[in-house]
């Protein structure tokens, strides 16, 4: 079905009092960025709804971008037809045909604010209702949750029908929350602690640390990869690649193995939030899973969380493994994030962590290191990439060998 | 020269030649090396998979290389029969199928399995009834052309699917290589087909290299074990070049291909109108919906094909007799035996395949040689 219009009701942004036009102006620039692809569409953002124009725009196209737009609860494409009862009732059919099984339940839900119109809304109820069942002898009608509810409003520019409602992404509109630095290792939890964040409004950007050749370049485009699959959500991310070659080797060369992960762990989230701090982020965000692994102990948290007093946020703390890989999957970065490549956290694992590291140890180790020149030399070599959606780095840029294809 | 043999094989499409040359020069690496130069191949690699499954509508990951159509009809037969011998010995193939299908399910006899044959009726399309009466509860797979090789035929495709609909534990498998390109997608690869095989020299691309459809989901063995290409279940460093240039035949077999069809279809209808205008020609191909539109088979009565391949040849037309495969062994077609054709008939039979690049004048001109032969030919006639 080729719709003309589609109608947005927002998420929790309609219980946010004085805020609410800033949540409504956000998201209605989030929807111009996800469907940048599309000149002729026409927003406009009213306190209850928005309403977007096609203008021509194929609408099957425009849905699933849709979908992933935080901050809207539902929303219904409908046609715009003229004011005659005939093409109306026409429109009708087509429309409940497209949903239509037999057995299903049906109602009409008729509105007019053009009272010039002749029918009034009971009479459009009755009227469309008895010509949609004429067409569908097998539809059931039933006022209360009905299967379908065929909408028709008269307007003083037209009628508008629709009869789907799909759901949106819900949520906050991303960026109504604030930055936010998310540590993505390139494994199962990390994406997904990044979509939830971005789900409760805050705009993201990907910290990623390399130290080839321990960690392989695929590693590294495994990451984007994964960065490219969170980019629907808000438009672009600013992916940083953080060179941690020679923070590795002094660790490794410093620091009895058992402490290892843990002073690792700290260098890493320094550096997050030195980056957070230049680049105006007001929080970090990590895939930490409690008791996952040995990092993820709370006596881990505490040895490691040590370094910041800037607010950890951890998506997916106390979900289990099951639950962030349907999380996963729903996100369709499962696939990608199970490929084994060496990663910055499986080079030099110890093969005994301390699970229950103890802060003063860290501290005690930490110091036989220049944490300050480590951290200054890693920040000046950081490369910032700008991810778009559709590119491709572990399979390479469409352009890469479009001679031969 | 004409050449109405591409159902034989076809030519190399200048740019997939040009793909396959500069492929081999430009990409060193084994897909399977650590460094840069594989993870290059991997990249190409991994965008020709996604290139033919975008085309095929279907996923990356349903999309297998192999050496061709043979092995792709040796490997979903056989990986079935090691996948599910503990589930059933019983496979269904029909009488018209290529031998790379018929005799890859008889040689399975000798391990224990038992195979049945659906038959066809007098035109070539598989009796779906009676293939329905040959399932048994230990039945594995059915495994049915989609276009018939000899005479053009196009099979019952969704009508074998919608039966197979209530038995959900049997593989379907399709042998498409006379299909693709040749009539929409759509219209046979269906929802209950498990698995597809085609093969690149059909459609413009080089020999040697062609891929399976596997619908995920589904599980056969594999019949090459080693390093673990292709997701492990076929091994063998991969043929870069091969699969690359298989891409880009698949593309381009397949772009403006409605307008390819019908052209075909147009060159089709008219030899079959002119040739049956022949008091002695027997046609057994039909310019129908029901017939693929690049291949006419037909022969005259009293003239071995072998013959009127030969006469032909020695004007510069080149045909063959029904299959390619099989007219070295000097024998009626597999498939018009299953037709019931008289074998006297049968023997007569020849093949003319068309391309898409094939033109009305070639058409024309192959009318005219095929006049002058018929005349002589004429002379021999004794009624």
């Amino acid at each position: 079905m080729q719709y003309t219009e589609i109608m947005v009701r927002y998420g929790e942004l309609s219980t946010k009092g004085k805020n609410r036009r800033v949540f409504i102006n956000m998201l209605a620039a989030n929807v111009r960025k996800a469907l940048h692809e599309y000149p002729n569409l026409k927003i406009h953002a009213d306190r209850d709804r928005m309403h977007l124009l096609l203008n021509g725009e194929d609408s099957q196209e425009i849905i699933p971008k849709l979908s992933h737009v935080f901050g809207i609860q539902n929303f219904s494409p409908a046609i715009r037809v003229e004011k005659d009862m005939a093409i109306i009732y026409q429109t009708a059919c087509e429309l409940v045909a497209s949903v239509y099984e037999p057995g299903k339940t049906f109602k009409v839900n008729a509105r007019r604010s053009d009272h010039d119109f002749p029918l009034d809304t009971n009479s459009l109820n009755r009227e469309i209702g008895h010509v949609v069942l004429e067409a569908f002898p097998e539809l059931v009608v039933q006022m209360k949750q009905p299967d379908i509810i065929l909408r028709v409003e008269i307007r003083n520019n037209g009628a508008y029908l629709s009869c789907e409602t799909i759901k949106g992404a819900g949520g906050l509109p991303v960026g109504s929350s604030g930055r936010g630095m998310l540590m993505l290792s390139g494994g199962i939890d990390s994406p997904v602690a990044g979509y939830l964040a971005m789900k409760r409004g805050v705009e993201i950007e990907a910290v990623h640390f390399a130290s080839p050749p321990y960690t392989s370049e695929k590693a590294l485009q495994k990451a984007k990869d994964l960065t490219v699959k969170l980019v629907p959500y808000v438009g672009s991310i600013q992916f940083m690649e953080v060179p941690f070659t020679e923070i590795q080797e002094e660790i490794k060369k410093h620091v009895p193995s058992g402490y290892l992960m843990t002073i690792t762990r700290r260098m890493m989230l320094r550096i997050t939030d030195e980056i957070r701090e230049q680049r105006k982020g007001l929080a970090i965000i990590n895939g930490e899973s409690l008791g996952q692994v040995a990092s993820q102990t709370l006596q881990s948290m505490i040895a490691i969380n040590d370094v910041t007093h800037t607010p950890i946020i951890r998506p997916v703390v106390t979900m289990d493994k099951n639950e962030i890989i349907e999380l996963a999957e729903k996100i369709d970065t499962f696939d990608l994030a199970i490929q084994p490549f060496e990663d910055c956290c499986t080079i030099f694992a110890p093969p005994q962590p301390k699970t229950k590291p103890k802060l003063d140890k860290a501290r005690e180790y930490e110091q036989r290191l220049d944490v300050e020149g480590l951290v200054r030399r890693a920040i000046s070599g950081i490369k910032v990439t700008e991810i778009r959606s559709g590119q491709r780095y572990l399979d390479g840029d469409a352009e890469e060998f479009s001679d031969l294809l | 020269m004409i050449y109405f043999d591409n159902s034989a094989t076809t030519a190399i499409h200048p740019l997939v030649l040009d793909t396959y040359v500069q492929t081999s020069r430009r990409i060193l690496g084994n897909p399977s090396s650590l460094h840069h130069l594989g993870s290059q191949a991997t990249r190409l690699l991994n965008q020709s998979r996604q290139q033919i499954a975008d085309l095929l509508g279907v996923s990356s990951e349903e999309i297998y290389f192999t050496s061709g159509g043979t092995e792709g009809n040796n490997w979903v037969i056989k990986g079935t029969a090691l996948e599910k011998k503990g589930f059933g010995k019983h496979l269904i193939i029909s009488s018209i199928e290529h031998a790379a299908v018929y005799k890859a399910a008889y040689q399975l006899e000798s391990l224990g399995f038992e195979v049945s044959v659906a038959p066809v009726d007098s035109q070539g399309f598989i009796d779906v009834e009676a293939l329905s009466q040959l399932i048994r509860p230990d039945t594995i797979l059915v495994s049915t052309m989609v276009v018939n090789n000899e005479v053009g035929s196009i099979q019952p495709i969704k009508e074998i699917g919608e039966l197979l609909k209530a038995y959900p534990t049997i593989h379907y498998h399709v042998d498409a290589v006379q299909a693709l390109g040749k009539l929409p997608i759509s219209s046979w690869l269906v929802d209950r087909v498990d698995f597809a095989t085609f093969s690149s020299h059909k459609f413009h691309g080089p020999k040697g290299t062609g891929f399976i459809f596997w619908r995920k989901g589904r599980k056969i063995q594999p019949l090459l074990n080693g390093g673990g290409q292709e997701s492990g279940q076929r091994s063998g460093t991969e043929n870069v070049p091969g699969v690359v240039a298989t891409a880009r035949a698949t593309r381009l077999q397949l772009e403006e291909v409605a307008e390819k069809i019908a052209r075909q279809s147009q060159i089709q209808a008219y030899l079959i109108d002119a040739l049956s205008q022949y008091e002695r020609v027997v046609l057994f191909s039909k310019a129908s919906a029901n017939y693929a539109p690049h291949i006419i088979c037909f022969g005259i009565k009293g003239i071995k094909g072998e013959v009127l391949v030969h006469a032909l040849e020695e004007k510069e037309v080149i045909i063959s007799t029904t299959s390619a495969c099989s007219s070295r062994s000097h024998q009626e077609g597999g498939t018009l035996k299953a037709m019931g054709v008289p074998t006297e008939l049968g023997t007569s039979a020849v093949r003319a395949s068309l391309n898409s690049q094939t033109t009305m004048a070639e058409a024309e001109q192959f009318m005219i040689t095929f006049n002058h032969v018929y005349q002589k030919f004429q002379q021999l006639f004794i009624d």
